[in-house]
């Protein structure tokens, strides 16, 4: 779903068509019944009108949004052209949270009807991309088979709760005014031959090709359906080499691949000429507002017409020529008489089938080969079904016109054609550069289309493709000349090469080389963890920081400020950003994350209006350009390079298209994200300030002064005045927090709880110090506890221990264990540092010391390989800081503990 | 038929069936039965990986204590009874790093997902970009979470170096997950620096739980020589009952000699840790041969001997009588200028000082000759220049120094064979 116009790569113009049909004095708007959309390098213009389907630019190219049109209007000034537009939702669209509620999988092209008050319906009119079709499935019927991409399918409603059975009413195609009815023109249409407008485009661009093609094309549809991507490749290959007007040359190509804008509008122009020279009056509006049935159907009306006008001038050149368009014809029936069946009962199917095989021929544009790739199999079926009729039809008939539909149909009747072209010509505005990319993809093997590609489809030629690897150039002239068999290897070639090509393509879901999103995940146990036991098990398990409290205590106002600025942001739909400072262990990060979750219920009871919320954080990234691809990937499940994402984020938030909500992001760990030019929290800080951009950021520091300290000033100055330091936890505050956690288990005594929370704060003031002390106090309790007597409960002298454990120094500890002779070692370095009265003393100035030291107590004294491997050893403990080893003698020694520890440590001996 | 093996046994194949035995256990490819010492130690940390495993609490702690003081040894005697729990076998991954092979945070994850199976999930994918690893293995930690996933042990070995790792990106991330409900994972540092708490960032810090359990050994000589008793005894399961009895018997009086006392009472002196005394009953039981069955005194005497050698005094027996003398003329520029660098002119003065004074019993060298001594013993780095690199300076004048001791020289001298004695003399002398 990926082929429509992106915006980087084509420059739109929007125009009014027609006058005002209305006005409105006071608000000073002029109404407008239709607007016309053309792309840079286009003579034909693509039509949008009121009450038809259309494609909104969203962030997304692959998914623009959908909405139906409604109203078009303009301000006085006449230069702000705005729509106001029904929404539909593509799955996607829709919170993670509440895809569920459908219930089941939802078909890939189905989509929702929107149904929210609180969205915004107008848009700027110029982010319309163009018209799409839309089809309404009743909710018990199962979703249409084999049916193009490109059409989505509603059958429910979504009113961001629930979903729900959609009213018909709501979907009915909107009739425009001066439209006729459906059956003053179905006669009309059907009194006309139905060939295949990809038959017409051929002939056109024989026309082009001055005879280096022939018009002839594909004598079945198999053969059409499974090589349309080789087709395209070769086109363009073609077309580059043949037209000097695009830029010629193979690594054009290649950067093009294959949807190059400028071939196709250099290809459009050319077919837009052909078509306006036969063109006469336009009915476009009416058949851009006509349902969508109709178009398939005038398309096919064309290719008689360009076969007689167009064409049979060119005969001279293929002496093949009466042949191939009879073939051609015959194609056209044969697909007719393939989808007939269906045609008769509804005309949409019919319809859908006999354009599938032009949209799926289109649909490279940013990654449609994955299409491809993944649609082929299925047409392969299809039109394997289609062949037999369409045999029987090419037995029957020769170079007869199909009478295949209802109507009999005639070839002479020009008048008819030339007004079905003129149809044409609009439905091919209406369908952009899809179609005249499948032109091209014709055009460019029209030499192999005699060959009955169906014979050998499968045998893929593998020295072909790789010929066409090494040399391009020399395998298109192959191509020309060769079989048609070559296509589908070629095809094979294409789509394998594409995603290597397009790595901007973000269709990961879609590319199965690697199944990227594969869970990893640790494997889960065979026996169910056990519950906690007794009391003290419990209160372990709830004072375990991991365990989430009920509620945040202590923090109330910290929340209320937090929660106040988000959803005042939200509700809004403002952006901000808001730095949050305080030392680790402060609850930051929690309540934060407490604030989101009200958040999020409050959005559910629909009380303020939905968001999305991301939380990056700089410790769990590698590099801070990761945050982009972290971003990109939390919002829209992308994968991306950093510079990449980087550019798809600015386009997201930068870009008028409307957003449906709010996006809250939390990046944790702020300063890692620190780089030398800034970029990174630049942009973090800069895409809330934009006018669409519809983004909340909250950072979470541990300085205070980090804006001032790290930051440049544009950086901090985005970042605003906005901030909040939270205090460390006063010992009301932990011991507040203990209790509250404990919620009632009775494990600790009033006293003990009360000497934690003192020590503790007096330290830092951390939370989770807090808590672990309690924790490693109750195992305390649990150990002694058979011994003593005592209630249970954790009593001071428990909390005693687990204090004295995580806070009392080991030095004078692991001092008071070491061997007599690293005793004496570093009674020696005191002793020196006293005879020099330096800090710093060499190994061999001590080891003199030593040796004497040694005598003293009436000791072997060491010898030198004994001192410094006593000496490496106080080294490895970091009681000493030691040079390296490789100075030997005259590595230098410095204490890590101050003396007086030392000589403590070592009197009380 | 066991009777009849036992009594077919060789002399020979007793005692090399009795080394075989002491030197698994004295090369540590045996866990000991039960930590020595450690008793609590080895509770408190049975209990908390007990916990992990069993009620998938996230714990993380350090063992910390000097090099050689068991901390590998209480670990392995830790794991092994917890994975004999029938509620935990199977129900645990463990995950060993050693910060001296995983250099930096890349290899470690690589080291992490293979050890946990997950390369697999995403074919090669996921040893793809550092980047990539570290959000798919947070992913997948993320996932589990405290009452069906298995609880990850994650051993960190030298510790400390992990700290050195930029932004400690991997301990935050593993504390990290042991501090929120993720899937229960228990993070062992193993370390012996006494400081490592202050390596760690302040959020790094405040994410680990601060349980340290120190292993300090407090042992005294009386269990010392116990443990040097049990470590030599042959278990009662040996196959020939008579020779462990004789050899279990000859232990228990070795450890009563008066001799024997002083050695091991020395190499207690000098440090309690068991791999150094490993070491040393290793060198002793090496030297038992079928010739003489029993380890005996001159066994453990020598293997001292060995074990506190230093290491320079075979180079210096080594040397020649020229560069015995320079050595000396060295120390005495040393005792002159109180360790001042010299440089050889002065040495090679110092010398022919000696030569004209009183030496009868050598000849005069010529200059050059000197030098090559000279340059013989800066080779040995028994000299080293002061500064290395700068060549500016003529070689005769570069300054140097001795990387000698006094005791050192003079205890060479000592044992030198056939040293003159006006070398000798004039090495004792105050002054050159």
């Amino acid at each position: 779903m990926s082929r429509y116009i992106t915006r980087l790569r084509m420059k739109r113009t929007y125009k009014w068509n027609g006058r005002p049909v209305g006005e409105d004095r006071k608000l000073k708007r002029q109404y407008y019944e239709s607007m016309s959309i053309s792309v840079e390098g286009k003579t034909q213009d693509a039509t949008v009108s009121l009450g038809q389907y259309i494609l909104i630019e969203g962030d997304d190219d692959d998914n623009p949004f959908v909405a139906q049109l409604l109203k078009l209007y303009t301000d006085d000034s006449g230069k702000k052209k705005t729509a106001v537009l029904q929404w539909f939702v593509r799955m996607c669209e829709v919170p993670h949270n509440k895809r569920k509620l459908l219930g089941r999988d939802p078909h890939p092209q189905e989509i929702f009807f929107y149904q929210d008050r609180s969205c915004d319906n107008e848009v700027d009119g110029e982010t319309i991309l163009g018209a799409v079709q839309i089809e309404y499935v009743p909710v018990e019927d199962p979703f249409p088979v084999g049916k193009s991409r490109d059409i989505l399918f509603v059958k429910l409603l979504w009113d961001t709760k629930s979903f729900k059975a959609l009213d018909p009413e709501l979907m009915q195609p909107p009739q425009s005014p001066k439209s006729p009815p459906p059956s003053t023109r179905r006669p009309q249409i059907r009194a006309l031959p139905t060939p295949d407008l990809s038959v017409m485009k051929r002939a056109t661009s024989g026309i082009l090709s001055r005879g280096s093609m022939s018009t002839g094309k594909m004598s079945s549809s198999e053969a059409e359906s499974l090589h349309s991507a080789s087709k395209l490749s070769a086109a363009k290959a073609l077309s580059a080499k043949r037209r000097s007007r695009a830029v010629s040359g193979p690594h054009v190509r290649k950067k093009l691949d294959l949807c190059s804008p400028s071939k196709n509008m250099s290809r459009d122009d050319v077919l837009g000429e052909i078509l306006d020279e036969r063109a006469q009056k336009t009915l476009t509006s009416k058949l851009n507002t006509s349902p969508t049935g109709r178009i398939s159907i005038s398309i096919r009306l064309s290719p008689l017409n360009c076969n007689e006008e167009s064409v049979s001038p060119l005969s001279s050149h293929s002496p093949d020529k009466p042949r191939m368009t009879a073939q051609d014809k015959d194609d056209s029936t044969s697909v007719f008489l393939g989808v007939q069946p269906i045609g008769d009962d509804d005309p949409e199917p019919l319809i859908s089938t006999g354009r599938t095989p032009r949209k799926r021929e289109a649909t490279p544009r940013k990654a449609g080969l994955r299409g491809l790739k993944a649609r082929t199999p299925s047409r392969r079926k299809d039109s394997a079904a289609l062949r037999e009729p369409a045999l029987a039809a090419l037995a029957e008939e020769e170079h007869e016109d199909s009478p295949v539909q209802t109507a009999a149909t005639s070839r002479s009747k020009r008048k008819s054609a030339q007004l079905v072209s003129s149809r044409i010509k609009k439905q091919l505005n209406l369908l952009g550069n899809k179609i005249d990319l499948q032109s091209d993809g014709e055009d460019g093997d029209d030499d192999d289309c005699f060959v009955p590609a169906k014979i050998d489809l499968q045998s893929s030629s593998d020295e072909e493709e790789e010929a066409k690897i090494d040399s391009e150039d020399e395998l298109i002239v192959k191509k020309r000349r060769g079989s048609g068999t070559s296509r589908s290897a070629e095809k094979t070639r294409v789509s394998a090469r594409t995603p290597r090509k397009t790595p901007s393509k973000k269709t990961a879901p879609a590319t199965p080389r690697t199944p990227r999103h594969a869970t990893p995940s640790i494997p889960s146990r065979t026996v169910p963890a056990r519950k906690p036991g007794n009391v003290l098990e419990e209160a372990r398990a709830r004072l375990h920081v991991s365990s989430v409290p009920e509620s945040l205590p202590c923090r109330e106002q910290e929340f209320q400020d937090i929660y106040n600025f988000v959803e005042s942001k939200v509700i809004d739909g403002t952006g901000g950003c808001m730095y949050i400072s305080g030392v680790p262990g402060t609850g930051k990060t929690a309540t934060v994350h407490e604030v989101i979750r009200s958040l999020q219920q409050s959005a559910e009871q629909d009380e303020i209006p939905h968001f999305r919320f991301i939380e990056i954080n700089g410790m769990k990234m590698t590099d801070p350009h990761q945050a982009y691809v972290q971003i990109l990937q939390k919002l829209t499940d992308q994968k991306a390079t950093p510079d990449h994402a980087a550019a798809l984020l600015e386009k997201r938030f930068s870009a008028p298209a409307p957003k449906k909500e709010t996006v809250v992001l939390l990046v944790d760990e702020l300063d890692l994200l620190w780089t030398r030019k800034q970029n990174v929290m630049y942009n973090l800080f800069d895409w809330p300030t934009r006018r669409n951009a519809r983004l909340v950021v909250l950072t979470i520091a541990n300085t205070m002064d980090l804006p001032e300290r790290i930051m440049i000033n544009r950086v901090a100055s985005r970042l605003g005045l906005t901030r909040m330091s939270f205090q460390p936890y006063t010992f009301k505050q932990l011991q507040q927090i203990i209790t509250s956690r404990l919620n009632r288990v009775k494990a600790f005594e009033e006293d003990a709880l009360q000497l934690v929370s003192r020590k503790v704060a007096a330290l830092s003031g951390d939370a989770r110090r807090c808590l672990d002390i309690c924790r490693r106090a109750t195992e305390i309790c649990e150990h002694s506890g058979s011994q003593k007597n005592s209630s249970g409960l954790v009593g001071m002298s428990h909390v005693m221990e687990a204090l004295d454990e995580m806070f009392s120094s080991s030095y004078i500890a692991s001092i008071r264990c070491a061997s007599v002779q690293e005793q004496l070692f570093l009674r020696a370095v005191i002793a020196e540092f006293r005879r020099l009265g330096l800090e710093e003393a060499t190994f061999q100035q001590v080891f003199v010391q030593h040796q004497a030291l040694c005598r003293v107590e009436g000791l072997q004294p060491v010898n030198v390989s004994e001192g410094l491997s006593v000496c490496q050893r106080l080294g490895s403990c970091r009681l000493l800081l030691l040079e390296g080893s490789r100075l030997d003698l005259f590595l230098r020694i410095r204490l890590n503990v101050s003396q007086d520890d030392v000589l403590y440590a070592l009197k009380a001996d | 038929m066991s009777k009849r093996r036992s009594a077919a046994l060789t002399e020979a194949q007793r005692v090399s069936l009795a080394q075989t035995l002491l030197r698994e256990r004295l090369c540590h490819q045996k866990l000991p039965d039960r930590p020595v010492g450690l008793d609590s130690q080895y509770k408190h940390l049975l209990e908390l990986l007990r916990r992990t495993a069993v009620h998938g609490e996230s714990n993380s702690v350090l063992i910390v204590g000097p090099r050689g003081s068991g901390k590998t040894m209480l670990l392995g005697c830790v794991l092994r009874e917890l994975m004999s729990l029938k509620e935990v076998q199977k129900n645990v991954l463990l995950v060993e790093l050693n910060g001296l092979l995983q250099t930096d945070d890349k290899i470690a994850l690589k080291e992490i997902t293979r050890q946990l199976h997950l390369e697999n999930v995403v074919g090669d994918k996921v040893f793809g970009s550092f980047a990539e690893n570290l959000a798919f293995l947070l992913e997948a930690l993320k996932k589990g979470d405290k009452s069906s996933s298995r609880p990850v042990l994650f051993v960190l070995d030298e510790f400390d170096l992990f700290a050195h790792h930029k932004n400690q990106t991997l301990l935050y991330n593993l504390l990290d997950v042991s501090q929120s409900a993720q899937t229960p994972v228990a993070v062992l540092g193993l370390t012996c620096r006494l400081d490592v708490l202050e390596l760690l960032e302040k959020r790094v810090k405040s994410r680990f739980s601060h349980r340290q359990i120190h292993l300090f050994s407090s042992i005294s000589f009386a269990q010392y020589v116990d443990v040097v008793r049990a470590q030599l005894s042959l278990p009662p399961d040996f196959p020939d009952p008579k020779f462990s009895e004789e050899w279990n018997h000859s232990v228990t009086k070795l450890c009563e000699e008066k001799s024997v006392e002083e050695i091991l009472k020395r190499h207690f002196n000098a440090s309690k840790d068991f791999r150094s005394l490993h070491s040393l009953l290793f060198l002793a039981v090496s030297r038992v041969s079928v010739s003489r069955s029993t380890l005996c005194e001159a066994d453990l005497l020598e293997a001292s001997r060995l074990i506190s050698a230093d290491s320079k005094a075979n180079v210096l027996h080594g040397l020649s009588i020229l560069e015995l003398c320079l050595i000396i003329a060295m120390k005495h520029l040393n005792d002159t200028y109180d360790g001042e660098p010299f440089n050889f002119q002065m040495v090679h003065n110092e010398f022919k000082k000696f030569i004209q004074r009183k030496s009868h019993s050598i000849h005069k060298f010529e200059k050059p000759v000197v030098m090559k001594a000279f340059e013989h013993l800066l080779q040995l780095e028994l000299v080293r220049p002061v500064d290395s690199g700068v060549c500016k300076v003529q070689r005769e004048y570069q300054l140097m120094r001795l990387m000698l001791e006094h005791g050192q020289v003079m205890e060479a001298l000592q044992r030198y064979p056939q040293c003159p004695t006006d070398v000798k003399q004039w090495a004792l002398s105050a002054f050159g």
